[in-house]
């Protein structure tokens, strides 16, 4: 019954978004503020039933109600309780449920807390979300159902992939999709925008919260993915190019460059119409990140054959998404006015060179990403682009971006003093100068390794210095108070530029870690770096849905003893899938990792990494998000304070 | 194989049953006792992809395929290949489908040109909304002598008709 309960709570989700969908528009072109008024609580109302669905499958998880054939193919009663829970989105129809309560989450988020937002632009932004939450709704109800019965239940359901039991699986998907979707708000502000033909600083002001969220959940969303990757996989790797990697780094670049230009918008005015595409690209990117991973287009051409209604179904969402915006764009975009002018060597020329820079980024992946499938599809040749190709086009727009990065924030805006700028920055080129030395010297690792740390020690200390500079700008005494006056969204950028340095010089120290593969049996004693790992014992371990391999692991420092990891060979006999869990050491900033494959005999074969500085990697996105996080609670961004300061609120006619 | 479904796992993706991950992918088994020999076979196997596989390089991957061809390059290696013979020896053997990075020839043109294109056209828009935004905002420019005739004629008119009118269209 609460199975039926929440099918049926769906299909009023999608009821309520079809109103939303229609009602406030004709509020819009009729002037009716009766009709505007419906959206907020029809709004609040469609999450709280998608809700209810939500509620209704997990619930179906955790009891292991196999009449669900969702339940039946992704659990299994001995699983453990949170991979009960998470697994209600380790599968395709649950993650698409997850994807449209997300959605729902942000529209009502929109009603509840943007009092000071004039009424029809609020309207029209709940407007534009509910055809997106329509036309997803329809997509789950009519070709993906999670809550599909069976007749003749089966005693024991098929188990989750052994590679989904993993803390991982509860954070990661939904961080990833709160910035996807986030995405979706601010396509909705930039579609309500055209509509209403009215773009200012103020809409630039209502949307950079909103585009701060995307951000920073994106962010920490594919940050979590990598380190998941990494400490899943066994080998060490943390990004691989992979075509589902390049669906989310897609919009979060397009975001990134959004980001910037909002910023330029809501102090200047200007760059209004490339605002509004940037928007729209960076959930049009979203969509088609959904698009290649859902179809299983690039994975398989299999997948796409065996449920084809699917894949079509996501592409003609894609095409009139994309399709419809840019037409919107066309149509409206050349009416809206150009603001203020600079020179090009100013903060505002610094932003667009940063929003040139990472659209080629962005475009670049793109093209890597399809252009094998397109070639196929117009010449029948069949290609590869792979890491290699993302590392040598990738590397060389990253690089001025980085240079850029700290000289651009000096900047002033509309005229800028690039040989101040460059002499505020002499303190962190020497920085970065000594860092890339010691490098060398210690580590002696290829020549890009030290030169990427030297400039991410450049960036590091490039983006602390500014803030620094403002702070002492009236002396010692003069700091604390201007400490406390400086803006948040000042140190957020100062904080996510650091951010992005942080992680560049883990990036970097890759270059010098060291690997060792070898066989080894109980007692047996291998160099890896700065130390030696010893296998003290090959245990076997039962664990509660699986069975192990345990190779204890000492590891040791000029004959002291630093730490002991157990890697696991796991085998899951419900799925028959084998699974390495790997030995992990933090040590300073480094990290001693080790994975084992299944023992033959008292034999088994171990691959040993030493990682110097690759917890910077994670560590660095962390600094991004809460730089990210910092802006967004800068007084100026608190929603609603900006309009209220600035103008009455929008008059309502009273019922 | 591991690395394509645990990428898809990232997303929540389906993934399907059945995958053996008990091995590592390079097996201490194969490798060379050269240690420049066994480096050079390691990058070249980079830039190879595991043909039963999705966008990895047989240096990771697990499937037997690449074990293969990881031993063949190891065996073309110690029978003194050049790292361009190994490449050029499987890519007639596989297609150019096995390298990971594409070549540089006519039907890749558009695919390592991207970022150059990219950048070209960004630099034009911003040259072309540089070029509109100054455009608009040069001074109009002085009105010719009969203009400046009619314009007389209308303000003398507005101020002859109402007292006071021209203070206002002034």
């Amino acid at each position: 019954m609460i199975v039926e309960t929440g099918h049926f709570a769906l299909v009023l989700a999608l009821a309520l978004a079809c109103v939303n969908a229609v009602v406030p528009l004709i509020g819009h072109v009729t002037r009716d503020g009766r009709l505007l008024a419906v959206a907020q609580p029809v709004a609040v109302a469609g999450f709280g039933f998608t809700l209810a669905a939500f509620a209704a499958l997990t619930y179906a998880h955790v009891t292991s109600d196999f009449s669900l054939v969702n339940v039946i193919e992704n659990s299994a009663s001995t699983k453990p309780l949170i991979y009960k829970i998470t697994g209600v989105w380790g599968n395709h129809e649950g993650s698409m449920l997850l994807w449209v309560l997300i959605l729902a989450v942000f529209a009502a988020a929109v009603a509840v807390a943007s009092r000071g937002m004039p009424a029809d632009l609020r309207a029209l932004v709940l407007c534009v979300q509910s055809w997106i939450a329509a036309a997803f709704l329809l997509f789950i109800l009519l070709t993906s159902d999670p809550f599909t019965r069976i007749l003749a239940p089966p005693i024991e359901g098929q188990d989750l992939n052994p590679l989904l039991q993993d803390p991982g699986l509860a954070i990661h998907p939904p961080l990833l999709y709160l910035g996807y979707v986030g995405f979706s708000m601010t396509f909705s502000f930039a579609a309500a925008a055209l509509i209403a033909g009215r773009v200012d600083a103020a809409w630039a002001r209502f949307v950079r919260p909103w585009v701060l969220i995307a951000w920073v959940f994106l962010t920490l969303g594919i940050a979590m993915g990598s380190y998941w990757a990494y400490y899943t996989l066994g080998w060490g790797g943390f990004w691989f190019w992979d075509p589902v990697e390049n669906a989310s780094l897609m919009p979060w670049l397009a975001g990134t460059a959004l980001l910037h230009s909002a910023v330029v918008m809501e102090k200047r005015e200007a760059l209004k119409v490339w605002t509004i595409f940037l928007a729209i690209l960076a959930f049009s990117l979203s969509l088609v990140g959904t698009f290649l991973v859902r179809s299983g287009v690039l994975t398989s051409v299999h997948a796409f054959a065996n449920d084809p209604r699917r894949g079509f179904f996501i592409l003609v969402i894609l095409v009139a998404f994309i399709g419809g915006s840019l037409a919107l764009f066309a149509w409206r975009g050349g009416s809206l006015r150009q603001g203020g002018l600079f020179a090009p060597v100013s903060r505002e020329g610094a932003l667009v060179v940063n929003n040139l820079l990472l659209t080629a980024a962005c475009a670049t992946v793109f093209t890597g990403t399809l252009y094998p499938l397109a070639l196929e599809a117009i010449t029948g040749a069949k290609i590869s682009v792979g890491a290699p190709f993302f590392n040598s086009t990738f590397l060389p727009l990253a690089v001025p971006l980085f240079v850029l990065m700290p000289i651009g924030s000096t900047l002033a805006w509309k005229r800028g003093d690039l040989l101040g700028a460059a002499q505020r920055m002499v303190v962190a080129l020497l920085a970065g100068l000594a860092a890339c030395l010691a490098f060398a010297a210690i580590e002696g690792a290829p020549a890009q390794s030290y030169a990427l740390a030297g400039l991410a020690v450049f960036v590091i200390v490039g983006s602390l210095a500014d803030l620094a500079r403002r702070l002492g700008m009236d002396g010692l005494a003069g700091a604390w108070g201007r400490a406390v006056h400086l803006p948040r969204s000042a140190y957020g950028t100062a904080i996510a530029h650091a951010g992005v340095g942080i992680t560049l010089l883990g990036l970097a120290a890759t270059g010098w870690g060291h690997e060792n593969i070898l066989t080894m049996k109980a007692g047996d004693v291998a160099r890896i770096g700065p130390f030696t790992a010893q296998v003290e014992a090959i245990a076997q371990e039962k664990g509660p849905n699986y069975t192990a391999a345990v190779a204890r692991t000492v590891l040791r420092r000029d004959g002291r003893v630093v730490a002991t990891v157990e890697p696991q060979s796991r085998f899951y006999p419900v799925r028959k899938m084998a699974r390495a869990e790997a030995g992990i050491v933090t040590i300073g900033l480094g990290q001693f990792y080790e994975s084992i494959a299944a023992p033959i005999g008292d034999h088994l074969d171990v691959r040993l990494f030493w990682k110097p500085l690759v917890t910077l990697i994670w560590i660095g996105a962390l600094v991004m998000g809460l730089g990210g996080a910092l802006s967004l609670s800068d007084r100026r961004l608190r929603f609603g304070i900006a309009a209220r300061s600035r103008r009455p609120p929008a008059a309502v006619p009273a019922e | 194989m591991r690395r394509a479904l645990a990428t898809l796992a990232l997303l929540a993706a389906l993934v399907s049953p059945g995958f053996d991950t008990s091995a590592l992918a390079v097996e201490p088994s194969e490798m060379l006792r050269d240690p420049g020999l066994e480096a050079r076979a390691r990058s070249i196997s980079e830039g190879l992809r595991c043909l039963v596989c999705q966008n990895e390089s047989i240096d990771d991957s697990h499937a037997e395929l690449a074990a293969d061809i990881r031993q063949l390059v190891r065996r073309r290696l110690v029978d003194g290949d050049s790292d361009t013979q190994v490449r050029d020896y499987l890519v007639a053997r596989y297609g150019q489908f096995i390298l990971l990075k594409p070549p540089f020839e006519a039907q890749t043109l558009l695919l390592w040109g991207t970022p150059l294109i990219a950048l070209a056209l960004g630099l034009a828009g911003i040259a072309f909304a540089a070029r509109r935004a100054s455009t608009q905002r040069r001074p109009s420019a002085p009105l010719s002598p009969a203009e400046r005739r009619r314009l007389d004629e209308l303000l003398g008119q507005d101020a002859g008709a109402t007292p006071g009118g021209a203070t206002k269209a002034g």
